[in-house]
């Protein structure tokens, strides 16, 4: 069991040897609202990683998901998450909430 | 609705039930395989619940990557697992074959190497079961849906699930003895990559490793993330349509070093 517990503490310690950009603020915001974005289509810069906040102002969990930007995160009802996405090649990046896949849809737009 | 829950309740499943099937084949003939597999399902289940409930509070760990924490740690932990359960075989194998008067040590052995396919069903049970259980909650819970319709879409993309799970495993079964093993550790092998490669896209999201090249590459004109055959292998030998740099160095280093393991673990034909 040595061996797990070695990586575990590895996996544990990553956060506190590499800088966190916590405070920081996010270089991009998404709400969500009747599970759909807003907005539903975000632009961004092309070539830079981007700190995407997303915030749910739903009672229910969604799952930001995106094969495009290669993503995927809970974001829980009432609460909020950031992930980082890119550096993107200029383009256009669908994601939608997987949970309510019919309504929630947007775009990143990197330019 | 309940197509939707039925869609997303089987995509969720389907991982789960092929790494399942797999842990079943590779545990062929070994004793009480039943009883340390489903046990490894129901205690994953458990935790995904648990997962579930907490999912608030998690995402607030480890400044607002709780999430990603976690679920590296379950992919780490599996691939050590694996590793572990792939070494071990090449070393034992063809000993258990045969040579039946060290069975008590065998079985012994046998059962480690059972509570590591457990525990690999359980956390993959607990990963994707979690999220699960809260869509199915938010549906519920949110009142945009009924009870009897959700059930019977969950139940439907459950049993679905379960029977590619079921599919693989028969499949497996049908091999011959002779290629078996090779099969089977095959595919331990390349699962254990793709888990690395997963882990190495959830460290990245979270900016605790860099990406690398975002993507190195990307193939979706010819099979995208998002089709069936991509999801598939996806979750069979961590295809990717665009993998960053960083995730081709976890999923190559974890196939290599498995397979040196393997291959150092491994006892000249006469000498036992």
């Amino acid at each position: 069991m040595n061996q797990f517990a070695c990586c575990l503490t590895i996996i544990v310690m990553l956060p506190a040897l590499t800088p966190t950009a916590l405070a920081d603020e996010p270089d991009a915001r998404l709400t969500i609202r009747n599970h759909s974005f807003e907005p539903n289509e975000l632009h961004v810069p092309a070539g830079r990683k981007i700190r995407l906040l997303v915030t749910n102002l739903d009672a229910s969990a969604e799952e930001f998901d995106s094969h495009e930007l290669n993503r995927e995160k809970v974001i829980p009802g009432g609460g909020s998450a950031s992930l980082y996405i890119g550096p993107l090649a200029p383009g256009r990046y669908p994601f939608i909430g997987e949970f309510h896949e019919s309504s929630a849809r947007g775009i990143v737009v990197a330019e | 609705m309940m197509l939707g829950a039925t869609i997303i309740v089987f995509r969720e499943v389907l991982e789960a039930a092929l790494i399942i099937g797999i842990a079943a084949a590779a545990a062929r003939g070994s004793r009480g395989r039943g009883r340390w597999l489903a046990g490894g399902a129901i205690i994953g289940l458990l935790a995904a619940t648990i997962v579930a409930a907490l999912a608030g509070e998690l995402t607030n760990l480890a400044g607002g990557n709780g999430q990603e924490l976690l679920n590296a740690a379950i992919l780490a932990v599996a691939v050590l697992m694996l590793a572990w359960h792939n070494i071990w075989m090449s070393r034992h194998a063809r000993q258990l074959a045969r040579d039946t008067r060290r069975l008590g040590e065998a079985v012994a052995e046998g059962h480690r190497d059972l509570s590591a396919l457990a525990t690999v069903v359980a956390l993959a049970v607990m990963r994707e079961g979690s999220e699960t259980v809260l869509f199915l909650y938010g549906l519920l819970a949110g009142g945009d849906g009924t009870t009897a319709p959700v059930a019977t879409g969950a139940t439907l993309g459950l049993a679905l699930g379960a029977l590619v799970g079921i599919g693989l495993y028969a499949g497996l079964l049908r091999i011959p003895p002779r290629l078996f093993f090779s099969a089977t550790s095959g595919l331990i092998l390349l699962l254990a990559a793709a888990m690395a490669s997963q882990c190495a896209r959830i460290l990245i999201q979270a900016d605790w490793l860099p990406s690398l090249a975002s993507p190195l590459w990307d193939t979706s004109r010819l099979l995208a993330d998002d089709s069936a055959l991509g999801r598939l292998l996806h979750a069979l030998v961590g295809y990717d349509a665009s993998p960053a740099g960083m995730q081709v160095i976890f999923y190559s280093t974890a196939l290599v070093a498995i397979a040196a393991g393997m291959r150092l673990a491994r006892v000249p034909a006469r000498n036992t």
